[in-house]
């Protein structure tokens, strides 16, 4: 590679040929603000011009994100030119955007409040526009808010949706200052596509994306004292939630959430994990069950109710191989107001089930027609990451110093095979180390199953498990990934026993409901924390040795794939269909 | 022809969806044909309404998003049926202070639409401009490619007699 000398503020910098002018100041530590840059995924539209440089010989300013460095070339960041002009592009950015910061859910985490500081804006000279009080904010899906008043046509929301997810939801739409981001035929979300990932939430730079929040409804819950309010929290909760407390990425703080969601005033805290260690019990009885009968292979895993909405959409001809299993916050439901309610003697009208999740995606799942096996809504509401650190912030609990408590019984025993459910190829580790036990006996060599670990998006493994023989398995995370792999089980050209996809590129840790930022350093670090939970935390590592699971079979479910199993953890697919056609991964 | 095309037969003759048919066919698979398919399918069927936009999704293999995206963009693309003619009213600066408003709200009244829409009998097209360079004719309507000047509004009637 050929490299390039240019001289950024004085300074002589060598770089490679093709770098742009942001990477080469980035690189010698000269910052230069951006809004509508995403880096990570290489998303420079030159959009918002907030990083206007200074280059000798061109005759206007230059965006520093699009322009590539030549030999010799002079720049200059810091000229009074420069600075005027990105005060003059942020000015007119506020003008166009409501004045709503103080109550604005990205209050404190939004990048244009940090350019405005950034660029030392001092007044907004403009008339700020005037937006109607309705039609401009979208709240007919269950999981997402989507608010065009805000949008500042960054389109990194776009790029996530028809580059990382290739679900192509969401266009830039319009001309000129009419150009909005929309899906097709400025439709409300709930009549798309939309698979509810949330990963356009996590990219929004400003408020114009974000959960709907149903933290009024579920303080409702606990206020009144003729309801039970019980609650579930997903692992990718215990490796992220202290980063809304400031506490550095990747702290583990299962005890300290316990502890606060009790003083929250939920009556019982119990755990996802506890059926996520079901979840492979049932999971990996089905797969036995369709390898010794001849059934759909490869089976691949349903936790995750975004890949679900994507199968149903976009694979419904292959829906026959997700495995029929609910994810564990429907298998929590639906026990909760079964099992528990009959070990606890309460009569499950008055039990409210909460769950914490990492996941935009929970909120709709939990409204599904299928979801009331136990005769109620089996989850009533879904929080996520951040609506419950909005949660302990209002209920002025000082989370950072609170001491570490334990889970309830009888849905709080976990394993550490269930906490890496959090974690890309965690499903399939956990569910390999159950089978292999019940299928030879005896534990698997190594625990550690690391092919499956890690960031890269189509991961692959064989696995000799006794008289199974070579089991070929597949990991897919991201749902251009997941594309990839379902491409491959179409043309009849796979050859894979079990795949685990997950909707959300890294797995749950990033979910759409996770803190923001969220980007690879932070998913690296996130995903380290719930490996330290099964292999450090946790006495038992293998779902099978989950005691309270055995109880929960002894007493009330009987076997695997029993009766009961069937009516209350196993559940259908709905094959939706598309507008959108079936695009080929590249 | 296949059953998904009974949504375009509402709105659209067999010969002019089976046109449709052809010129998908004929950009299939090829990179950058969604625009001359858009071009050549708005000379067929005259505009483009939901359902077209979702057969041409389906043939060229694009998200909706995409197809919507690019309709919207270009001013050439219209979603809605165009009328036979076109009536546009200038709203420049000098053909507003000589009425044209007055001209266009007139028009309003006689077509019963706004700007940018079409009468039932797909007869007019309503559309304003600002400035036609002919200032010194204000206030200015010009009919497809005739240019009408000194139009008043108890002359609106009789103009547009020429038209039907």
């Amino acid at each position: 590679m050929s490299t390039v000398k240019l001289t950024i503020d004085n300074r002589q910098v060598e770089v490679e040929a093709g770098t742009t002018i942001l990477e080469a100041a980035r690189s010698v530590g000269i910052k230069i603000p951006t809004l509508c840059a995403w880096t990570e995924r290489n998303h420079t539209p030159g959009a918002c011009r907030v990083c206007m440089t200074e280059v000798e010989g061109q005759r206007s300013l230059i965006a520093a994100c699009v322009f590539p460095v030549a030999e010799g070339m002079v720049v200059h960041t810091n000229t009074e030119k420069v600075r005027q002009a990105r005060k003059m592009v942020v000015e007119l950015l506020l003008a166009n955007h409501p004045q709503e910061c103080n109550f604005c859910v990205r209050n404190g985490s939004c990048e244009l409040q940090k350019v405005a500081e950034f660029v030392g804006l001092k007044q907004v000279r403009f008339e700020y526009t005037k937006f109607p009080k309705e039609g401009m904010i979208d709240r007919s899906s269950p999981s997402i808010v989507r608010d065009s008043r805000k949008c500042i046509e960054c389109h990194r929301c776009v790029t996530v949706c028809e580059q990382i997810q290739t679900v192509s939801v969401l266009t830039p739409a319009h001309r000129g200052s009419d150009v909005k981001v929309v899906p097709a035929f400025d439709l409300p979300l709930i009549e798309s596509n939309c698979v509810a990932c949330g990963q356009c939430i996590l990219v929004c730079p400003v408020g114009a994306l974000y959960e709907k929040d149903d933290v009024d409804a579920v303080w409702k819950a606990l206020q009144d004292p003729t309801k039970h309010v019980i609650v579930q929290e997903a692992p990718a909760i215990r490796a992220a939630l202290g980063e809304e407390f400031d506490m550095p990425a990747g702290s583990l703080v299962t005890g300290k959430m316990i502890a606060a969601l009790r003083r929250l005033g939920f009556d019982k805290v119990f755990d996802t994990n506890f059926t996520a260690d079901l979840t492979i019990i049932e999971e990996g009885n089905e797969l036995l069950k369709r390898v010794k009968e001849g059934g759909t292979l490869p089976m691949i895993t349903s936790c995750s109710p975004g890949w679900i909405k994507f199968c149903e959409h976009f694979y419904p001809e292959l829906l026959g191989h997700l495995s029929t299993c609910k994810s564990p916050q429907q298998m929590f439901g639906a026990l909760a107001k079964t099992y528990y309610a009959e070990t606890a003697g309460i009569d499950p009208k008055d039990i409210v089930s909460v769950s914490i999740m990492p996941c935009t995606a929970k909120k709709f799942e939990c409204q599904r027609e299928e979801m009331k096996s136990s005769g109620f809504q089996d989850v009533d509401y879904v929080l996520t990451t951040r609506e419950l650190g909005r949660m302990i912030k209002e209920g002025g609990i000082d989370f950072v110093n609170l001491p570490d408590e334990d889970y309830d019984a009888p849905m709080g025993e976990y394993t550490g095979a269930a906490t890496i459910f959090g974690a890309t190829g965690g499903v399939m580790e956990a569910a390999l180390r159950t089978v292999y036990a019940v299928v030879t006996g005896q534990n698997l060599p190594s625990l550690d199953i690391t092919p499956v670990r890690g960031l890269e998006g189509v991961k692959e493994a064989t696995v000799e498990v006794g008289p199974l023989g070579k089991v070929k398995i597949a990991v897919a995370h991201g749902l251009g990934n997941a594309r990839k792999l379902m491409d491959l089980i179409r043309d009849g050209k796979a050859d894979y026993v079990f795949i685990e996809v997950m909707c959300c590129p890294g797995g749950c840790i990033s979910g759409g409901g996770e803190p923001i930022p969220t980007n690879n350093e932070i998913r690296v670090l996130r995903s380290a924390a719930l490996y330290q939970d099964d292999g450090k935390v946790q006495k038992n590592r293998q779902s099978h040795e989950n005691e309270s699971v055995k109880k929960l079979y002894d007493k009330f479910l009987k076997e695997p794939l029993g009766h009961k199993s069937h009516k209350l953890l196993h559940t259908k697919y709905v094959q939706r269909g598309t507008d959108v056609p079936h695009k080929k991964a590249e | 022809m296949k059953a998904e095309d009974n949504e375009l037969l509402k709105e659209f003759s067999s010969e002019q969806v089976e046109q449709l048919n052809k010129i998908i066919n004929k950009y299939k698979g090829k990179p950058g044909g969604l625009i001359p398919v858009l071009e050549e399918a708005q000379v067929a069927l005259e505009y483009l309404p939901i359902s077209v936009q979702k057969k041409i999704a389906t043939g060229l293999n694009l998200p909706l998003s995409r197809v919507y995206g690019v309709v919207t963009f270009y001013s050439f693309f219209t979603m809605t049926p165009r009328g036979k003619h076109t009536v546009r009213v200038c709203l420049g600066t000098a053909c507003y202070v000589r009425g044209g408003k007055a001209i266009y709200e007139t028009l309003e009244k006689e077509f019963g639409v706004t700007e940018g829409e079409t009468t039932p009998d797909r007869m007019f097209t309503l559309e304003t401009v600002r400035c036609l360079g002919a200032c010194g004719l204000g206030p200015v309507v010009v009919v497809d490619e005739d240019v009408h000047g000194r139009v008043k509004p108890s002359k609106v009637r009789e103009l547009l007699s020429q038209y039907k």
